[in-house]
């Protein structure tokens, strides 16, 4: 009976550790982490800054879980892998054995070199340790700066917000999510944070922190040298694998462990999923480093199968996301880019005062739906992926939009002017269809 | 923590809590006996409810609309603290003395003239029915003015939620019309005639009392005429063909969340515990004992109570069916769970104990949601980030992450669809809908997205 064992207690291991159990009940489970004991969702830890949930709130499985599935939950640190006698080396002095290893140690925040990145009252936000350290950091400050407009940089600036702290947002691209939404979307969410009371400053980039007599961190230098003075910097540019203490072994790595589509490294009995993955070959219409929540989980389940006797690739499907920027709602589908590609045509809608838009990107030649960017309302996951993966045109998934929302009931929507719209752009005569629970429900044919 | 408010806020919120507090006083001035002129019982109907409605609004002013938890845990009063403590203590002692000790509330004794809180309020009640006011009709106008109040305040909050807003709608006036002003003036305009229930929606088994002999006497007797033979069939009905059939189309939500006055009270006035449920698997396990123990309890009473009906009889194989069956009902379940701790315990254990782990009613609807409906929520696909705000303010401690995290719809009799999980998800992933029974339960989902998976054979 083959021991394995899983570094990382995140989403990637964790739902390893779950799914190998579901498929075989006598393998022996070890899950090896230094976060925290019991695995929770460190996408909850804003939630737990602001005071919406207790820490507690953030695991997904009671404590008594583990026992009961048997998987042994170890709560050490790694100091060393010893891939060649295939064992682990622990901060506490204990080695543990394994048969097959799984490595799903995620990512840290990433950082660029900035003189006075390393001093006190500077953090990225990661993990539950930096949740800890956030606290320290923001007792009783009044402003803070915020550097790196991505997704985890504008949780922070809300954590930060809900608490009355002036925070200046520092935005090195032209305009916020530039590369991910287009200048209309981006527009109606700098105006939200306006609205929130964020100071947002785009072309700006940092320069280096600087620091008052104590060594604690004071301000920040703008590259337009423009000085903000401040009592705590964040640094949301974005994370990077968590790798670095297993530099020279034999593992192959490059930004992060490199493995092939069976996500396995190298070594044949060493795995690696999630956030510290980079793929020698991206999986087709993806990227080598994708980390986000449910890649992480949909690895997991993929290597679970080949753990367990019936090796599988790596495939994930259509790409799609979500986000909320304060009290936005983000939700994408599919392909799209803040440039329009050459040979595709998009559709764009937006609300003339509420924060609502609605993106449609297709092929200008044969009309293929190629992917979709919603703010302020929800569409449904199944219906769109199955356009999708259907090569459904723009004129049948507008006509069927109705099919395909997913906002609460007695909601309203404009499906009606996008149509309209839609037809008198593109000079085309379809007709918005009411929905239908059979063509909802029609499952994927295989 | 940093939270200063802008002073406008601080400034309506204070002037809201001052109004209700004035009103608060005058009810404690009068439960104290004090003689007090009839212009401060419309001092009190007009201050209270404007007190929350000014707190309410004042509390959401000058923010953009969207979810308002901040600090949700870190406050006292939604978190167990002190003020929690003291409105928990006060809410007990109230119910305490309302079903046990009314002659302390004001209640005269066998026709003697009310005093106190209760004789505060008789101008009230002979401007509505013509008749002095007793224990209930006090309590009863606390109650819709407390759904009242503290509903319109939850509409400032869910503004931007056309769902929540058309629900508290529906409860508040389900409340106002259908509790409180038809059966007081249906009342007023019968005194003569033996009492019996006219809320049209407190349905057997919620009303435990419906099939017990005095009150069927009572329907049926010639002097209450075809109001009596019509509240006797519409509770029929209402039982067993509005009740079940409302239940398969749209779950049991259309009674618990949207019309039902102990869920109005638990949505409006109760909004700020919900967050306070237990989630463990060990609470849904005396969940499901309890609230079907208490179904279980009240259908052998009311077999019981039917059968000393129709034999005509006092007594069940040798025991009174009054001592021994009737009064350890009331007292135990209408009084105790749903009253003293169904409510009084709001800011301790949540704002759903008695509708969780109580209401019959609530466990009859729930066996049609788990086994024959058309609700589900659905769960969309891949999105789920397992961040558990849909359980942390699942006031019925459904544990919603659990099954959104792996794609699965949630089907649970517990639900009483009050949409808060929807409302809160960051990431869009929860619908409360109906749709077809095929494919409602989906037991071993596949989730969107990870293709090598969903391929398998």
């Amino acid at each position: 009976m083959d021991k394995i064992v899983i570094i990382g207690n995140g989403v990637s291991g964790v739902t390893t550790a779950r799914h190998v159990r579901k498929r075989d009940p006598n393998a022996e489970i070890v899950i090896v982490g230094s976060e925290t004991k019991y695995f929770f969702a460190r996408t909850a830890l804003m939630y737990v800054f602001m005071g919406h949930m207790k820490f507690e709130h953030t695991k997904p499985y009671e404590d008594s879980f583990w026992e009961k599935n048997r998987i042994e939950l170890c709560f050490a640190h790694v100091n060393e892998v010893d891939f060649e006698n295939k064992s682990l080396h622990l901060e506490n002095g204990k080695t543990i054995h394994y048969d097959k290893l799984v490595l799903g140690v995620g990512s840290k925040p990433r950082k660029f070199g900035w003189k006075g990145e390393d001093l006190p009252g500077v953090q990225g936000l990661y993990s539950c340790q930096d949740l800890m350290q956030l606290e320290e950091n923001t007792a009783g400050i009044k402003s803070a700066v915020v550097v790196g407009g991505g997704l985890i940089g504008v949780e922070l600036v809300e954590m930060l917000r809900s608490r009355n702290i002036e925070v200046t947002f520092l935005i090195r691209e032209p305009y916020f999510m530039a590369g991910l939404v287009g200048s209309g979307e981006s527009e109606m969410l700098m105006d939200h944070m306006e609205e929130h009371e964020v100071n947002v400053k785009v072309n700006s980039s940092l320069q280096e922190i600087t620091s008052d007599n104590n060594g604690r961190a004071n301000g920040v230098i703008t590259e337009n040298g423009e000085h903000i003075p401040c009592q705590m910097v964040g640094l949301t540019i974005g994370v990077t694998p968590n790798i670095s203490f297993l530099e020279n072994t034999s593992l192959e790595m490059n930004q992060g462990i490199l493995v092939d589509p069976f996500l396995q490294t190298n070594h044949s009995d060493v795995f690696a999923i999630g956030d510290c993955v980079e793929f020698r070959t991206a999986p087709p219409g993806r990227r080598k480093i994708e980390q986000v929540w449910y890649t992480g989980r949909m690895m997991g389940e993929t290597v679970a199968e080949t753990l367990t006797g019936t090796p599988r690739k790596y495939l994930p499907g259509q790409w799609f996301n979500s986000a909320k920027f304060f009290d936005i709602e983000y939700q994408t589908y599919g392909s799209v880019s803040d440039q329009l590609p050459e040979g595709q045509h998009e559709f764009f809608w937006k609300h003339s005062n509420e924060n609502k838009s609605f993106r449609l990107v297709f092929d200008s030649s044969d009309n293929r739906f190629i992917g979709l960017n919603v703010f302020g309302m929800r569409m449904r996951h199944e219906v769109i992926d199955r356009w999708l993966n259907e090569n459904a045109s723009a004129d049948y998934c507008m006509e069927h939009l109705n099919d395909a929302w997913f906002d609460p009931e007695l909601y309203r929507n404009d499906f009606q002017e996008f149509v309209t719209k839609y037809n008198q752009e593109f000079n085309k005569d379809i007709h918005l269809k009411s929905k239908s629970w059979s063509r909802i429900l029609e499952r994927i044919k295989v | 923590m940093n939270t200063a408010e802008p002073k406008y806020r601080i400034t309506g919120k204070s002037i809201g809590l001052g109004l209700t507090a004035i009103a608060l006083v005058v009810l404690l001035l009068a439960a104290f006996n004090l003689d007090l002129p009839s212009i401060a019982l419309i001092l009190v109907l007009v201050t209270l409810p404007l007190g929350m409605i000014v707190f309410g609004y004042s509390s959401y002013l000058g923010l953009p609309i969207g979810i308002k938890n901040d600090g949700v845990w870190t406050r006292s009063l939604s978190n167990r603290g002190l003020s929690a403590w003291i409105i928990g203590v006060g809410l007990t002692t109230f119910y305490v003395l309302l079903y046990w000790f009314p002659e302390i509330l004001g209640q005269g004794a066998d026709g003697a003239k009310n005093y106190g809180l209760i004789g505060f309020f008789d101008p009230l009640s002979y401007a509505i029915k013509g008749s002095p006011a007793s224990q209930w009709f006090v309590y009863g106008t606390l109650y819709s003015i407390a759904i009242l109040g503290l509903g319109i305040k939850f509409i400032f909050k869910y503004r931007h939620n056309r769902y929540q807003f058309w629900r508290t709608v529906s409860v508040i006036i389900a409340q106002l019309v259908l509790a409180y002003f038809i059966p007081e003036i249906l009342e007023g305009m019968n005194q003569d005639k033996p009492y019996f229930a006219k809320d049209l929606k407190y349905f057997f088994p919620l009303n435990y009392y419906f099939f017990e002999d005095w009150h069927l006497n009572n329907m049926m007797a010639s002097e209450s005429g075809t109001l009596g033979m019509f509240y006797f069939l519409w509770g029929l009905v209402g039982f067993l063909v509005v009740t079940p059939f409302l239940t398969y189309f749209v779950g049991k939500r259309w009674y618990c969340s949207w019309v039902c006055g102990c869920g109005g009270l638990a949505e409006t006035a109760g909004d700020s515990f919900r967050q306070l449920s237990d989630k463990s698997l060990r609470s849904w396990k005396l969940e499901r004992w309890l609230i079907h123990g208490v179904l279980a309890y009240i259908l052998i009473v009311t077999g019981v109570v039917l059968y000393g009906y129709f034999a005509n009889s006092y007594n069940f194989m040798g025991l009174d069916i009054y001592t021994y069956f009737r009064k350890p009902y009331a007292f135990v379940i209408g009084a105790a769970f749903s009253g003293v701790i169904g409510v009084g315990f709001y800011p301790l254990l949540g704002n759903r104990v008695w509708c969780r782990f109580g209401c019959p009613m609530a466990a009859y609807m729930g066996i049609f949601q788990r086994f024959k409906s058309r609700f589900r929520i659905t769960t969309n696909g891949g999105q789920c980030i397992s961040c558990g705000n849909c359980s942390t303010y699942c006031e019925q401690g459904i544990d919603v992450r659990w099954y959104a995290q792996r794609g699965q719809n949630v089907i649970r009799a517990s639900c009483v669809g009050c949409g808060i999980c929807s409302a809160v998800c960051p990431r869009g992933v929860l619908k409360l809908e109906n749709g077809p029974e095929e494919g409602r339960i989906n037991e071993n989902p596949i989730i969107i997205g990870n293709d090598g998976i969903r391929l398998k054979n």
